[in-house]
């Protein structure tokens, strides 16, 4: 039982180093970036596990409720700033695929290097 | 319990995230992603997070989806197999992971009330946030009014990323002339998602509003608020086609958006400045200061989330109408 | 009284989790794709009804049945025409559904 405490760290060791290995072997530009946007999930985890405390409830105080216990607030408004610019990040690496899509007619890794080289 | 919950939807989520990696359809890969994100967000409320929950929902399952597929639509859908074995790439990544775990034992427990995390400045923000600013989510009071500095970073970063987008994707060839491409209709010839979207176009939107302004009693506010009004338009711009969509909520009333919106945020906080407080500080805004700190939330929270839902919406039809030309 | 109600919202839930089991089992075993989504149309519908009454029943009169009510309305309103996309976009993309019936027992998918 004590050991499943840390059992979140251990899907965010799993989960991250699943969108690295994507990022580092896959070719394809999108799949790239699916990688990353696990990678960012993985981060976005353990930061909010950081914010659990036991018995704790989400930190909307409630009039009437004497000596509440809340879970730490602030991981959690750094996370939720951070979902949202990471979907504008996620846009920008998605509209300079488009556009290398258009020059070079691939999205594939290998083929952009190979068109490159050849020029 | 909640516990064995806990573990079983964390579980999932490493099932799915290497379902992603082994989908060679990147349409696949794409809905698992979707999934991915939903687990998350259903991860995130059992820790407490009701505000990251609902913002990863709307945003991670919602919008990440959309804009994808249309970059999707753009591109091609099938990944080249994949033939290398990456001899450096596996032990390289397995070795970090093993490090990580290794040193996952020296963190706190999960739901430890000693951790560090919780000592240092929390107490502070969850003790005077009833004093000084006297809203129930604290989530919000700190994101609003004690770190608002930050926030006001994160929207134009935001705001930044979506005139990047623009920037890209605006640009035309000047060989190619503009071809007129055959006018999109959506899904109009579609009866069934045609009247259940528009029944159920009205009610997104009045939840966004809800979501809004709700924001500072229960989980919500401008991100996310911002996030589901843009799904609701973006519904409508699916349903009706690009064309109709654009003609009823034209390109420059989300420019004007975009911009306006991190406009009301910053001259809030000079507006602070102006009535003898510092930049941000909205007790002056007001003769009574936790009357100026509500009003403060109530104005930036709104340039949040026109901000975010104006760039969103530009963000969306950029992609859309690439494929016009 | 409250035994009764606890008792009825505990059959309708597990009578959920069953269902959901059942789609679940359905969505992996069936020959084809349409009937695959058959299969797995029962946990949008027939599931989510019943896991949703129970927890109506656990909530009882408060805000939180009238949230569980509203996402019943979604929920009717929404999953038939996600189903309707899902088997639209399958035919468009020219997957014919199988008229004949196969005789022969646990053929896989041609």
């Amino acid at each position: 039982m004590e050991l499943l405490g840390y059992y979140n760290y251990w899907v965010f060791a799993v989960v991250l180093c699943l969108g690295l290995y994507t990022v580092i072997t896959r070719n394809n530009l999108i799949k790239k970036l699916l990688g990353l946007s696990i990678f960012q999930s993985a981060v976005f985890l353990l930061y909010i596990t950081m914010d659990k405390v036991d018995g704790g409830t989400a930190p909307i105080i409630q009039k009437g409720v004497s000596d509440p216990i809340f879970s730490n607030p602030l991981p959690q408004v750094l996370i939720l700033t951070a979902i949202v610019v990471g979907v504008s990040t996620t846009a920008l690496g998605l509209a300079i695929v488009v556009r290398i899509k258009e020059s070079y007619g691939s999205i594939e890794e290998d083929d952009i290097l190979a068109r490159d080289s050849e020029l | 319990m909640t516990i064995l919950f806990a573990v079983f939807l964390l579980s999932l989520l490493v099932i799915i995230a290497v379902a992603i990696i082994r989908a060679e359809n990147l349409f696949v890969a794409l809905m698992l992603t979707t999934i991915f994100s939903l687990l998350m967000a259903t991860n995130f409320f059992i820790l407490d997070a009701a505000d990251v929950a609902l913002t990863e929902a709307a945003i991670g399952a919602g919008i990440t989806t959309v804009i994808f597929l249309g970059a999707l639509a753009l591109t091609s859908e099938h990944e080249k197999p994949f033939v290398a074995v990456p001899w450096l790439a596996l032990p390289v990544v397995a070795v970090t992971a093993a490090l990580l775990i290794f040193a996952s034992f020296d963190n706190p427990r999960l739901g430890d009330p000693e951790a560090p995390i919780h000592q240092h400045v929390v107490p502070w923000y969850l003790e005077q946030t009833p004093k000084l600013v006297d809203i129930p989510n604290v989530v919000t009071a700190i994101l609003g009014s004690f770190r608002a500095f930050d926030t006001l970073g994160e929207v134009f970063v935001i705001f930044a990323a979506c005139i990047g987008v623009l920037f890209l994707l605006s640009a035309r060839k000047p060989s190619e002339t503009r071809c007129t491409a055959p006018a999109s209709v959506g899904l109009s010839q579609h009866l069934i998602p045609k009247v259940a979207g528009r029944f159920i176009l009205p009610f997104i939107i009045l939840f966004g509003f809800y979501v809004q302004f709700h924001g500072d009693f229960g989980p919500g506010g401008g991100f996310q608020a911002g996030a589901i009004v843009a799904t609701g338009l973006i519904l409508f711009a699916l349903l009706e086609g690009e064309e109709r969509a654009l003609r009823a909520f034209p390109r420059w009333i989300m420019m004007a958006m975009a911009a306006g919106g991190a406009l009301l945020y910053a001259l809030v906080g000079v507006a602070g400045i102006a009535m003898g407080g510092k930049f941000l500080d909205y007790s002056v805004l007001s003769s009574d200061p936790i009357a100026g700190q509500h009003l403060g939330i109530l104005l930036i929270e709104a340039g949040v989330g026109i901000t975010v839902c104006g760039s969103l919406l530009l963000i969306f039809h950029a992609f859309a109408a690439r494929e016009s030309f | 009284m409250n035994q009764v109600l606890d008792v009825l919202s505990w059959v309708l839930l597990s009578c959920g989790g069953f269902f959901i089991l059942v789609g679940g089992i359905g969505a992996l075993r069936m020959p084809s794709f349409y009937t695959r989504m058959h299969a797995a149309s029962v946990t949008d519908t027939m599931a989510s009804f019943l896991v949703i009454g129970g927890l109506i029943l656990q909530a009882g009169w408060s805000l939180a049945t009238v949230k569980l009510v509203a996402i019943i309305l979604f929920l009717m309103l929404t999953s038939p025409t996600s189903s309707y996309a899902v088997a639209n976009a399958a035919l468009l993309s020219g997957m014919k559904p199988d008229t004949k019936f196969k005789a022969n027992k646990g053929g896989r998918e041609s």
